[in-house]
Formats: C-alpha cells, sequence, structure tokens
C-alpha cells in the first residue's frame, strides 16, 4: 500500500525527525488496522477542495445513536452560538467566523502515547468513515438544540495514537491566534480555551469528533474544523476548533472551571439535581420548540443516562459536578 | 414669551418625541415577537426580550439621574420636567422585564420564583432594585409630591440604591463578559459622585457663613 503525504505541506510546516518517525509509525499504524484499507475514498474526497466547494458530507446515518426529537433548524444551529472566540453574544461568532482559517490544519498530539507528534488534518480525518448522529446539546444556560452532527467516533481517533497505560485523561486545546479569533484579544477567559475528558469517557461510543452538521462541513461558528462533541455534558465540554490533543496522567483543569471553579466542574455532567450556582438546572428551553416560552424537564446527562450512568458509579455527582 | 415658548416646546415636541424614543425598544420587541415588519429576535427570542428589557431598565433610570446634573450643568430648567416621564417608563421596562421572567420565561412558576430570589444573589438583588422603585412609581404624581412635602424628595433617592443592586444584577447575571456591566456601574459612579460632590460643596460653603455668624 502507498503511504503518501499530502502536497500540500508548506516548508514552515516540516516535521522534526522524532515527530516524523511517530507519524510514520502512525500511519503505518493505519494500514496494520486495515482502517487504511478501509479507508473511504469518501473522506478524502469530501473533504478535499472538491468537496469543500459545495460543502456536502458523505455519511451514513448512525440510528442506534441518534434521537428521532424534531432537529433544530440550520438556522437556528448557526446563528445561536457560544464562542467567545468570536463574541460573547450568541449572535457575534456567525458574523465573526469568517475569519477563521480552517485549511491548512495541523494537530498536535502529545503526551502519554506511543504516537505523537503533529499531524496534518487530512491525516488525522483520512481513515474514519462519517456517520451522522444526532444528539441532544443541553448548554449549561439552561436551554438545548438536537442538532444532527456529521462525524466519527472519537475513540476510534484516540486509538490510532496507541495512549500508554498511564494515559488516564486527554486534554483538548483550541486554536490561539487572536487574528483569526478576535475574541481572544481581551482576556475573559484565560486563552488558549481548554478542555479534557477521563480517557474512558473519551473511548464512550457517543462521544464523537463532529466535522459537519447537516450533512455539510462544519461552519466555522459551530467550531470548524474538528469539534468534540459529548452530548451527556454540558455545551461547554464540547471544545471547537481543536489544534492539540494531549494525553495525560494528571487530570486537566479546563477553561472554565479555572474561571470560576465554583461554578463549573471538570465533569460538567447535565444534571438536574445539581443546580448552577446562579441558575437551576432542573428544566430546559428546547430552542425553536412548542409554544416559545415552554420549558422542559432536564433529564439526567441530557437522557443518555442508560449509556453513561455507569462511568460514575459510586461517584458523588453533587461533589462532583 | 420666551418662557411661554420654551414650555410649549418641552410640552409639545421634546416630551412626545423623547416618550416615542423610550417606548422604541419596547415596540421593535413586541413587532419582533409578533412577527412582524421583518423584525428578528434569533433563536432564543425569550432570553432576547428579557435582556433587553432589562438594558432598556437600566439606561432609563442612568437617564433620569443624568436630569439633576443637566440642569445644574446648564441652568435650564425645563429639564425636570422630562425627569418623571423617564423615570416612569424606566420603571415601565423594568416592571415588564420582571414579568416577562416570572410569567414568560418562568412559566409563572412561584416556587422558581421564591428559589431564585432567595438562592440566587442576582435575582435578590434585581427583586430589590424593583421593590424599591414601586413606591416612587406610585408617589409619581403632582397630588403625592404636595401631600408628602419635603419628604417626597427624600423618598425618591431611593433610586439610588435601586439603580446600585440594578447594575449590580447585571453584573453578576453575566458568566465571564462583565465589560458593559461596569460600564454601567461607571457611569452611575459619575452621576452619583457628581451629587456628592455638590453636596460637599453646599455644605462647605455654607458651614464657614454659619461660624461667622456664631461668632
Amino acid at each position: 500500500m502507498l503511504i503518501k503525504r499530502p502536497l500540500d505541506i508548506p516548508p514552515s510546516e516540516i516535521t522534526p525527525e522524532g515527530l516524523y518517525l511517530g507519524r510514520r509509525r502512525f500511519l503505518a499504524g493505519l494500514a496494520g488496522t486495515g482502517l487504511m484499507a478501509a479507508a473511504p475514498a469518501v473522506l478524502a474526497q469530501a473533504l478535499t477542495a472538491a468537496g469543500a466547494a459545495s460543502g456536502a458530507l458523505k455519511f451514513t446515518p448512525n440510528p442506534r445513536y441518534s434521537t428521532s426529537e424534531k432537529r433544530n433548524s440550520f438556522e437556528d444551529i448557526t446563528t445561536y452560538n457560544n464562542f467567545y472566540e468570536f463574541g460573547t453574544d450568541k449572535a457575534e461568532p456567525a458574523r465573526n467566523a469568517r475569519s477563521l482559517r480552517t485549511r491548512p490544519w495541523t494537530v498536535s498530539v502529545e503526551g502519554e502515547a506511543e504516537v505523537t507528534g503533529r499531524f496534518d488534518i487530512e491525516d488525522i480525518l483520512k481513515p474514519h468513515a462519517l456517520e451522522e448522529r444526532i444528539y441532544r446539546l443541553r448548554c449549561v444556560e439552561a436551554w438545548s438544540m438536537v442538532i444532527p452532527w456529521i462525524g466519527f467516533p472519537l475513540g476510534d481517533l484516540l486509538q490510532r495514537f496507541r495512549p500508554a497505560s498511564n494515559a488516564k485523561y486527554v486534554e483538548f486545546t483550541t486554536l490561539l491566534d487572536p487574528k483569526q479569533m478576535p475574541g481572544q484579544r481581551y482576556p475573559l477567559l484565560d486563552w488558549p480555551y481548554v478542555e479534557g475528558l477521563r480517557m474512558d469517557e473519551a473511548m464512550h461510543p457517543l462521544s464523537i469528533i463532529a466535522v459537519g452538521l447537516y450533512g455539510k462541513v462544519l461552519p466555522n461558528q459551530n467550531g470548524a474544523p474538528l469539534r468534540l462533541v459529548v452530548p451527556w455534558k454540558y455545551g461547554f465540554k464540547s471544545i471547537k476548533s481543536i489544534v492539540r490533543i494531549r494525553f495525560t496522567e494528571r487530570r486537566p483543569q479546563s477553561s472554565w472551571e479555572k474561571q470560576a471553579p465554583r461554578e463549573y466542574g471538570f465533569y460538567a455532567n447535565v444534571n438536574p439535581e445539581v443546580d448552577h450556582p446562579r441558575w437551576s438546572q432542573k428544566r430546559e428551553r428546547r430552542i425553536g420548540a412548542g409554544a416559545f416560552w415552554d420549558r422542559q424537564p432536564t433529564l439526567p446527562f441530557n437522557g443518555y443516562a442508560k449509556e453513561v450512568a455507569s462511568l460514575y458509579a459510586g461517584m458523588d455527582l453533587a461533589r462532583n459536578f | 414669551m420666551a418662557a411661554w415658548s420654551q414650555e410649549r416646546l418641552v410640552r409639545f415636541v421634546l416630551k412626545p418625541l423623547l416618550l416615542a424614543a423610550c417606548l422604541f425598544p419596547f415596540a421593535r420587541l413586541a413587532a419582533g415577537a409578533a412577527g412582524v415588519g421583518g423584525i428578528s429576535l434569533g433563536a432564543n427570542p425569550v432570553e432576547e426580550i428579557l435582556h433587553t428589557l432589562g438594558k432598556w431598565g437600566l439606561n432609563l433610570l442612568l437617564l433620569t439621574l443624568c436630569i439633576t446634573p443637566l440642569r445644574q450643568l446648564t441652568g435650564w430648567a425645563h429639564w425636570m420636567r422630562l425627569r418623571r416621564m423617564l423615570g416612569l417608563t424606566a420603571f415601565f421596562y423594568v416592571a415588564v422585564h420582571f414579568l416577562w421572567y416570572l410569567l414568560v420565561d418562568q412559566g409563572l412558576n412561584l416556587t422558581v420564583l421564591a428559589e431564585d430570589i432567595a438562592k440566587r444573589p442576582y435575582i435578590t438583588v434585581g427583586f430589590t432594585a424593583l421593590v424599591l422603585l414601586v413606591p416612587l412609581a406610585m408617589t409619581s404624581t403632582r397630588a403625592s409630591m404636595r401631600r408628602l412635602g419635603r419628604k417626597w424628595q427624600s423618598l425618591h433617592r431611593l433610586i439610588y440604591p435601586a439603580t446600585l443592586l440594578g447594575c449590580v444584577h447585571y453584573y453578576w447575571q453575566v458568566k465571564a463578559d462583565v465589560r458593559e456591566p461596569l460600564l454601567y456601574l461607571a457611569a452611575l459612579a459619575v452621576l452619583l459622585g457628581w451629587r456628592w460632590w455638590k453636596h460637599r460643596d453646599r455644605v462647605s460653603r455654607a458651614a464657614p457663613a454659619a461660624f461667622e455668624r456664631v461668632r
């Protein structure tokens, strides 16, 4: 099998030998697992220039992990965003995120894993077949949406780096570039945005990396080109525009946890019984649904308790909020 | 003649124009909620309406507090004739903001209301501000002013703590971006600072005179 480096990497991106060898092993690993063989030309095609022009992605629906609830409109999903890198008003990211360049894009993989180094996004994406997952998204601000994400299991990606046995957590970092992300010019949060998951949470089949929604390439304001989606946690855990993945033995500190430790915990599992200090989490407003004043009860783990509650067996969820 | 025409200017031009301007944000929200005029309130209209009402309540409270310094700075007495209207429209926005929160945002859930007021400091201070403003709105008539005499002015100084609590309510409500609430607090500090400075000025000018008389 021919393993070819993409030709669009500028000389400035040339990798030191150690990392390069890491990448060789990484790519070889793909071949070994047969992922590469299966590597549907799908993605290569879908996400290269030709695909990006129309924005359409090839994917298969995954009904097993999808809700049948009414989906929010593309407009709601793409004009009501919390993405402080592009402004704190929810309408601002849609206006300001055009300044983000999602190609070329590299992801740096670091820490407690066999395969580390800097990887071009195409190498990251290539072996993964895309699927549609229609998930509920519950924001810590007590509103929610139903979003048809296009993506692939996070666990499948992380496995490729062969995490070491002492990799207990995985930390994600958003791009830091105030030129592209004007919101970073003001220290609202300790930029860049950082989030983390426990390894078992990250490997859970519900955790995905999203690269699209509504069958099309992910709009910048929704976290292009790579965004985490962890549907049983509050939305702020689903970090956007990821440039670094780091395996670590110690629990990372996430950005909101750092900003206000009383208000935001590391776990941030959706939990109607544990109020945010400034508002109740018992109910939520489903954006665009029903009479526009309706609120509906919030479900433990955002309705995914059957799938994920066992991850937290024996834990005091009021303390580990 | 000049005084008469200024009176007419205030009464028939300035006041109606200002009232229309004050009610414009409300009309915009109403049109948006009714879906007329192509006005969009975004994906979450309940929140948009709630926040806009609250912000205009604060804007108008601060504008009301501008009247006295404006009169002192310009020497134009007719500013005072706009104050009641500004104060009442401020109260209108604050009251509708509260009603919107209670009836629509929380669907008239009184348990949530009680819990919010008791447990969430930003709602406690916001609610207190509203309560402080109620007697002011109720005693805004000319008859009340006459009846209360000097006490009227003391009572209406409640607008100072009410506005301060309103600004704190805003400051505590935001998640991380406190720039705008800080701007409101700064504006209030200037307006109250002006009054304090004027007051000190009056006291210090009055004091030596009294001393001389004693001597």
